[in-house]
């Protein structure tokens, strides 16, 4: 599958196995001559300023080189001990905002480095030449580390605390492990269960035992893991999403796009999944975009997407921007929901054009209508706060102070659930190795 | 448009492009093919005493930069594998199609003088507007006393030289071999066996990599291989500095060069005219991207000349002679700094770490506030080495500022630091 996405052949439905290979690598992986090709553009700079602009601070030059010299191995471990989830973060990061964005190809006016797709040539060449897991525990040291949430923020705490020597159990809500690596990346980023395949990887180190099915809040509580172990690390993410706050959102195709995307990730077949024919997306983010392409790819015939601003504000990038143009998505700017039609189950939305006044989003009065028999929310992920009652909550993440411990000692937290960078995949493992390490140097104190 | 006519060792091309000795030159077929892409002369693959030699099967061995481009290839071909008769007369058939351009003919045999004039003649009666003896190729040839086992002895390279002069009319081009310690030995030789030229550089021995599966060189025939000539843009600088010596030898420096050695474009070629050749010939940039090279090198060599005001390529010929000197005599009082174009700087770092590791500590490093670092240069401490804009990945941003008065010459025999310098007297 290519970036572009053009539809049905024959004006047709779409048939199960067109539907199936829209989900396909959008970014197919390089061959060896390309990566070849590409590893030898990389000027191989000194104090890079790719390394600075990845929030995990792999040493690019240095694993870029040694895919050139046919290291595959010293490459795929030079990413890994600085970011465990290296081989997800190839696909998913937005690359133009922070290693490629940051080039210095880019200051001649040539293409970056694909330093992303490089990434992910060296760590899957690693994870399929079958040999032992790069990483060693220390010994132990007989301290116990309770993880909450098995997502790339809790994960990668895990490994680095079992490096350390600890002995982790991770608690997780759901069946499987990976947060939203599993259940919210887009389909089409994370083909082949690579997901699945990078937790198999991360376990190897061993030491990280997984309970599933275990939520905080639920069975199990703060108190009673604090009393069990030597310390404890939250990465729960965020739970919760943000409502339109319009009257008839209980109207049946009235549906977060978290929970669209995770049905969709989780279908055995993409056809099991469903999707309107009329769908209109909400939101302006990453996610918005995501759920839109993907409704297109799944077969809706119109998807439009919708933001009450422009698109210099979205928080989607500028390639997922132009992806959702490529994929036939209408994009339909400075509008806001006012109202959901139907009856039961809904059959259109109505709009209201917005502009900016005096630094303020105002309504315009000019109001407009779309017809929908799904409406996907994409309007911003929240904090569940239930299940961390008694910790400081500040600005809507949990507060922590520089190392990464919340209002109560001994717990630490890290990943979407709390304000470093951007809530990215790559933020949230940087997150958890961070915290790991002051949590080895909290228990030593 | 300047005229690219040349006369290289008495032979008169239409331009100074020939293809050297090799494949690309080894039978009609091809040499019809170079010809109709505008290459002035070829020099015939090497013919031999039938019954003609046998080659193996895998042959080439490449050095590779890291993007697969080609920096050099090595081979264990040997000369023409076809009966001498069968080239003879397509040589005969290609010289009566194109009359304009230059068929030579390259040959080698034993040390022997009957064998060399015998073959020498046959050769020279086919039409062939010169000769060219195979004193160079470093594998296979040279394990039964041809090639480069006579190439390396200054005797052998000038009876040989001599006994074919003494018996063909047209010019005698003797192919000198760099795997030498001094190239001014055998072209002293040749000189002295009345050559008319001397084509230089053949391959140089190699061995181009080693396979670590089958723990053997490459190329590598059944899990073996052999030491093999080395050609291509790699040995480019090796051979300059071989044409540059005989040059500006007072031995040598009537002897016309045709120059080879990794000529891949025009100015690789305008290069070793300006060292003193008259020509030059090609082979591994012809066999990686086909004859069509030549056009852009037709094409260049002539807009540059015509961008300098060089109307014929005797005009600059030879002319870095006269500036290719011994080290002694180099001007130390000359003063060069580096400067770094601050608005062309892409920040990669390199001319820094270069400098600090390698060189001189000439250039800091200071992180700027916005992000970023700025790399400044330390006129004290420089040296103007040039490493540093060698490294640098854009064109231009790295300059070198010249400091010194540029009045005064002070050359090592007259340095004061020099423990045996020359009496100032
Ligand atoms: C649709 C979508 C697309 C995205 N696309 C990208 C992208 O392309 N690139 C990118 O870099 N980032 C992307 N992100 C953001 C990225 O997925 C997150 O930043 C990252 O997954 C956060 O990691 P985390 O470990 O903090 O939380 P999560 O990945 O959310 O993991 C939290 C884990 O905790 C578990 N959990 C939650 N509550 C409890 C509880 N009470 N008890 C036990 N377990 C619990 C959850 O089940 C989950 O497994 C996207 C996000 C979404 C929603
Ligand atoms: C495959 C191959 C075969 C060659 N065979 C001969 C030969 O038969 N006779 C000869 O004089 N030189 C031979 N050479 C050497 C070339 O003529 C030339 O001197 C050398 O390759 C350097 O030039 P280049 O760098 O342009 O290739 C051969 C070179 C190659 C690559
Ligand atoms: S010329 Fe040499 S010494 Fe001077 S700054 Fe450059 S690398 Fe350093």
């Amino acid at each position: 599958m290519s970036k572009r996405f053009t539809g049905s052949a024959d004006g047709r439905p779409m048939d199960a196995a067109q539907i199936e290979a829209n989900f396909g690598d959008i970014h197919p992986a390089l061959s060896e001559t390309q990566a070849m090709a590409e590893s030898s553009r990389c000027l191989y700079c000194y104090d890079a300023p790719c390394v600075t602009a990845c929030p995990t601070s792999i040493d690019i030059p240095k694993f870029i080189h040694q895919i050139s010299t046919g290291n595959i191995t010293g490459s795929a471990k030079t990413i890994l001990s600085s970011n465990i989830m290296g081989g997800t973060c190839a696909r998913v990061c937005p690359t133009e905002v922070l290693c490629e964005g940051s080039c210095v190809k880019n200051a001649t006016g040539e293409e970056p480095v694909k330093i992303g797709q490089l990434q992910r040539h060296a760590v899957d060449g690693l994870m399929e030449m079958n040999v032992p897991h790069p990483f060693f525990r220390a010994a132990s040291t007989g301290k116990k580390i309770a993880v909450i949430g098995a997502g790339p923020a809790g994960l990668s705490c895990a490994h680095r605390s079992a490096m350390a020597g600890h002995d982790v159990t991770v608690f997780e809500a759901k069946p499987k492990a990976g947060g939203l690596n599993e259940y919210g990346l887009a389909a089409y980023k994370m083909v082949d269960d690579f997901a699945q395949r990078e937790v198999d990887f991360l376990l190897e180190i061993g030491g990280i035992s997984i309970e599933y099915g275990k939520a905080l809040g639920g069975a199990i509580s703060l108190e009673s893991l604090k009393a069990e172990f030597d310390a404890v690390f939250i990465g729960v993410g965020l739970g919760d999403v943000n409502a339109l706050g319009l009257e008839g959102e209980d109207k049946k195709g009235v549906e977060s796009a978290i929970n669209f995307i995770e049905d969709l990730r989780q279908a055995d077949k993409k056809t099991d999944v469903n999707v309107g024919d009329n769908v209109v997306v909400i939101g302006g983010g990453n996610t918005a975009i995501d759920a839109a392409v993907q409704a297109k790819r799944l077969g809706a015939s119109d998807v439009t997407l919708v933001y009450r601003r422009g698109a210099e504000q979205m928080t989607a990038t500028e390639w997922e921007q132009d992806l959702a143009q490529v994929n036939g998505v209408n994009i339909r700017l400075w509008s806001k929901p006012v109202g959901i039609k139907g009856n039961g189950k809904v059959e259109g939305m109505s709009f209201e054009r917005t502009m900016v006044d005096g630094g303020k989003l105002v309504g315009t009065g000019k109001t407009y209508e779309l017809p929908a028999d799904q409406v996907l929310k994409a309007i911003g992920q929240v904090l569940e706060a239930g299940p961390l009652a008694g910790l400081e909550i500040d600005g809507g993440k949990i507060k922590v102070g520089d190392d990464y411990q919340t209002s109560i000692s001994g717990v630490f937290a890290g990943g979407d659930c709390i304000k470093t960078g951007e809530d990215l995949t790559v933020q949230s493992v940087d997150d958890g190795a961070k915290a790991a390490e002051a949590m080895t140097r909290f228990l030593n104190a | 448009m300047a005229d690219l006519r040349c006369k290289i060792g008495g032979v008169e091309s239409i331009n100074p492009f020939w293809l050297a000795s090799a494949p690309p030159t080894d039978k009609k077929y091809n040499v019809v093919r170079a010809f109709e892409a505008g290459w002035g002369g070829v020099v015939w693959k090497t013919l031999g005493i039938d019954p003609p030699v046998v080659n193996m099967s895998s042959r080439y061995g490449a050095h590779h930069d890291s993007n697969r481009g080609v920096l050099g290839i090595n081979n264990i071909e040997l000369i023409t594998d076809r009966p001498l008769e069968v080239n003879l007369q397509e040589i005969r058939e290609v010289r009566e199609e194109w009359p304009d351009r230059v068929i030579i003919g390259s040959m080698m045999a034993p040390v022997e003088e009957n064998a060399w004039k015998t073959l020498a003649v046959k050769i020279a009666e086919s039409g062939v507007q010169g000769l060219e003896l195979n004193l160079g190729c470093p594998h296979g040839m040279c394990e039964r006393g041809m090639g480069s086992a006579i190439g390396q002895v200054p005797e052998m390279v000038e009876n040989v030289t001599r006994w074919v002069k003494e018996v063909v009319d047209i010019p005698v081009f003797t192919k000198l071999t760099p795997n030498i310690t001094d190239i001014l030995v055998p072209a002293e030789a040749a000189y002295h066996g009345n050559a008319d030229a001397v084509s230089l550089i053949n391959t140089v021995n190699s061995i181009v990599s080693v396979d670590l599966d089958a723990m053997a060189p490459t190329p590598t025939v059944d899990g073996k291989g052999s030491h093999g000539g080395y050609c291509g843009s790699a040995v480019k600088p090796i051979a300059l500095n071989m044409v540059g010596e005989i040059a500006r030898n007072p031995e040598t420096r009537d002897l016309e060069m045709s120059a080879i050695g990794g000529v891949s474009n025009w100015r690789d070629a305008a290069e070793f005219i300006a060292l003193g050749a008259s020509g030059v010939q090609v082979c591994t940039a012809a066999m990686l991207f086909g004859f069509r090279i030549v056009e852009d090198m037709i094409d260049g060599l002539s807009n540059w000349m015509d961008e300098k005001g060089y109307q014929s390529i005797d005009d600059f010929r030879g002319m870095a002679t006269p500036n290719t000197v011994n080290w002694n005599d180099l001007n130390m009082n000359y003063d060069i700094k580096a400067v770094i174009n601050k608005d062309e700087c892409i920040e990669c770092g390199r001319c820094h770490i270069a400098c600090e590791d390698t060189s001189h500590q000439a250039i800091t490093k200071v992180a700027k506030p916005g992000g970023g670092n700025e790399y400044t240069v330390i006129d004290d401490e420089c040296v103007g080495c040039n490493l540093c804009l060698h490294v640098c990945p854009v064109q231009d941003c790295i300059t070198m500022k010249r400091v010194d008065d540029g009045q005064s010459h002070l050359t090592w025999p007259e340095h004061p630091l020099n423990p045996m310098r020359l009496a100032a007297e």
